[in-house]
């Protein structure tokens, strides 16, 4: 506190520049016009991607590029047909890595966070310390490994090979002990203790609803890590009826750079992907608080 | 009740990288021709594979690249995301709902699919930028994805990729800062600028920090968006970044010796970075404290 009693004495000297600054409350044209540049900046390449997923080949090359034109639902149209539909394929995969491994994330995250928060055992700190410092493990690096150890065990071109390694995130763990902490009253537990009720009962039919809205921003936080997931589905699959929506148009720009032919596709491809987790971040926007330091401050 | 985390962490975490380690410090002994099953197994090698890949010049080259990209990228994510953050909360910006809603939007979008859609938009042919460029008289325009702007071109699409996340989570500490705290401030005649810089930065910084150290470990990994623009441009090699050799040794070249020597020296680096970067914060700290 002595250093916020010290900064008070110094900024009335400081402001003497202009009387009327400190009025707060009114508009701030430049405040606000730099905001607004972040947001354009953040939307113009959304933007770019609408209009021109609604041209054709031809017009993709030769309008201007901010001119829209009626070809989206043509576009739509090729993309299904290209390969079978083998795009829907690819979106059907993300939903089942994202949703599958997400569902399974908050599960483990859930129970694990509430163990460390609730119960006393010797090697607490230790397992504790050992599931966080897994945040500072390269992420990445481990996809190449787990590649040749999944190998071994013929699980390679598998659905599991993209949702086993997705599941234990220190993160999640890390969220899953604060809410805990924070939701979960230890009366309640005591008092559910008294009535004869079993430790696992009262975490499904207690502590679980109780955490909530917190299990949704895990939930949330991992859905969007494995829908944007590139590199573990990148190595492990080899199966293009297995591929995700990233790795899927991946591969797709990669031939499209002898066939120009398909960027058309790839850009509408593009465009369909990030629909669906946009519409998510819309209508779940109330649970993206990201607060990394909540347990340091506390 | 911890079973299933720690079964899973050992299973898909620990298990890797030990074998990463085990792998890093063996090489393949070739005998007689090299022919046929069991003519070549695996043997101790002690260091030798990390001397060869960290002395593997275009291993070097990748380090330096990925260096400067960094101290472009860091840097400048970290200063728009807490200015953002700082406008945000400030009382006299206009449109804070919708420019947050905005400035976050990029992090739905997957770092291949943010990849593709700028790599489009720096390609001349498809690029409105090329279009302004021409209309305004400039005739030549550089290319974007050629010689060394292309360091840019990536980092701008990390940056375009990074600023909401990073500014959400300083967004989500400022408005746990109690409002008293201000309003003394405000009494004082202090501007919202001093109020910002004096009173909210300081009060911030422990989230500032986890965004720097989650910026410089996903710096050092970053692989997705050189990858995905590699198709269109022709100043990304194989070797771009230390990950790219990585991955090339590994699945491409059939080295994972080799490969996983190079991944270990990544994660120690990465490691010393993270721990290095939060002994000097505090011991910034502490100075200040006595």
């Amino acid at each position: 506190m002595s250093t916020l009693a010290k900064q008070d004495r110094a900024l009335p000297r400081l402001s003497s520049r202009g009387a009327d600054i400190g009025a707060g409350g009114r508009t701030s044209y430049l405040a606000t016009g730099l905001l607004l540049i972040g947001a354009a900046y953040c939307l113009l390449p959304v933007a770019w991607v609408l209009i021109a997923s609604t041209k054709n080949r031809a017009e993709l090359f030769s309008t201007d590029t901010f001119a829209p034109s009626a070809h989206l639902w043509d576009n739509i149209v090729a993309l299904t047909q290209f390969s079978d539909g083998v795009y829907w394929r690819w979106m059907f995969n993300t939903a089942i890595y994202a949703g599958g491994g997400a569902l399974l994330s908050v599960g483990v995250s859930a129970l694990s966070g509430y163990a460390l928060a609730k119960y006393e055992f010797r090697g607490k700190r230790a397992i504790f310390t050992t599931l966080l410092a897994g945040v500072l493990v390269p992420g990445v690096i481990l996809a190449i490994p787990q590649y040749f150890l999944f190998a071994k065990f013929g699980l390679i071109n598998t659905y599991w090979s993209i949702i086993l390694p997705q599941i234990v995130t220190p993160y999640g763990i890390y969220l899953g002990r604060i809410y805990s902490a924070a939701a979960v009253p230890n009366d309640i537990i005591e008092a559910a203790r008294t009535d004869g009720a079993k430790d696992f009962f009262i975490f499904r039919r207690i502590a679980i609803p109780l955490m909530l809205p917190g299990l949704v921003t895990i939930f949330l936080f991992q859905f969007v890590g494995i829908w944007n997931n590139f590199m573990l589905p990148y190595i492990m699959l080899g199966n293009d009826k297995l591929y995700p929506l990233t790795v899927g148009l991946y591969t797709l720009l990669n031939q499209g750079s002898s066939v120009p032919a398909l960027y058309t596709l790839v850009i509408t491809g593009a465009l369909l992907s990030i629909i669906p987790l946009i519409a998510l971040f819309l209508t779940l926007q109330r649970y993206w608080r990201v607060d990394l330091s909540a347990g340091a401050l506390k | 009740m911890l079973a299933p985390a720690i079964i899973l962490f050992v299973l898909f975490l620990a298990a890797p990288i030990a074998y990463t380690v085990f792998l890093s410090f063996q090489k393949l002994e070739i005998s007689g021709l090299g022919l046929g099953p069991g003519a070549t197994k695996p043997v101790w090698a002690g260091f030798s594979n990390y001397v060869s890949a960290l002395s593997d010049p275009s291993f070097l080259q990748s380090a330096i690249r990925i260096l400067i990209y960094g101290a472009i990228l860091v840097p400048s994510m970290l200063l728009l995301a807490l200015l953002f953050a700082l406008l945000l909360d400030s009382r006299r910006s206009r449109s804070r709902g919708f420019s947050r809603v905005a400035i976050f939007l990029p992090y739905a979008v997957p770092a291949v699919v943010a990849s593709l859609i700028w790599g489009f938009l720096y390609l001349p042919s498809v690029s409105p930028f090329y279009d302004i460029a021409g209309q305004l008289g400039w005739k030549n325009p550089p290319a974007l994805l050629a010689g060394e702007l292309v360091i840019f071109a990536i980092a701008n699409i990390a940056l375009w990729g990074g600023i909401g996340f990073n500014m959400v989570v300083m967004y989500t500490a400022l408005k746990s800062i109690p409002t008293e705290l201000y309003e003394a401030a405000r009494l004082d005649g202090a501007s919202e600028v001093q109020i910002a810089l004096r009173v909210k930065v300081p009060m911030i910084v422990p989230s500032i920090i986890m965004t720097a150290i989650f910026a410089m470990i996903s710096t050092l990994q970053v692989f997705n968006e050189p990858t995905t623009l590699r198709p269109i441009s022709n100043a990304i090699s194989s070797t771009f970044t230390p990950l790219m050799t990585v991955y090339r040794d590994a699945l491409t070249r059939n080295d994972i010796y080799s490969a996983s020597a190079a991944s270990v020296a990544i994660a120690v680096v990465t490691f010393a970075l993270s721990f290095g970067f939060l002994r000097l914060i505090q011991r910034g700290a502490f100075s200040q404290e006595s």
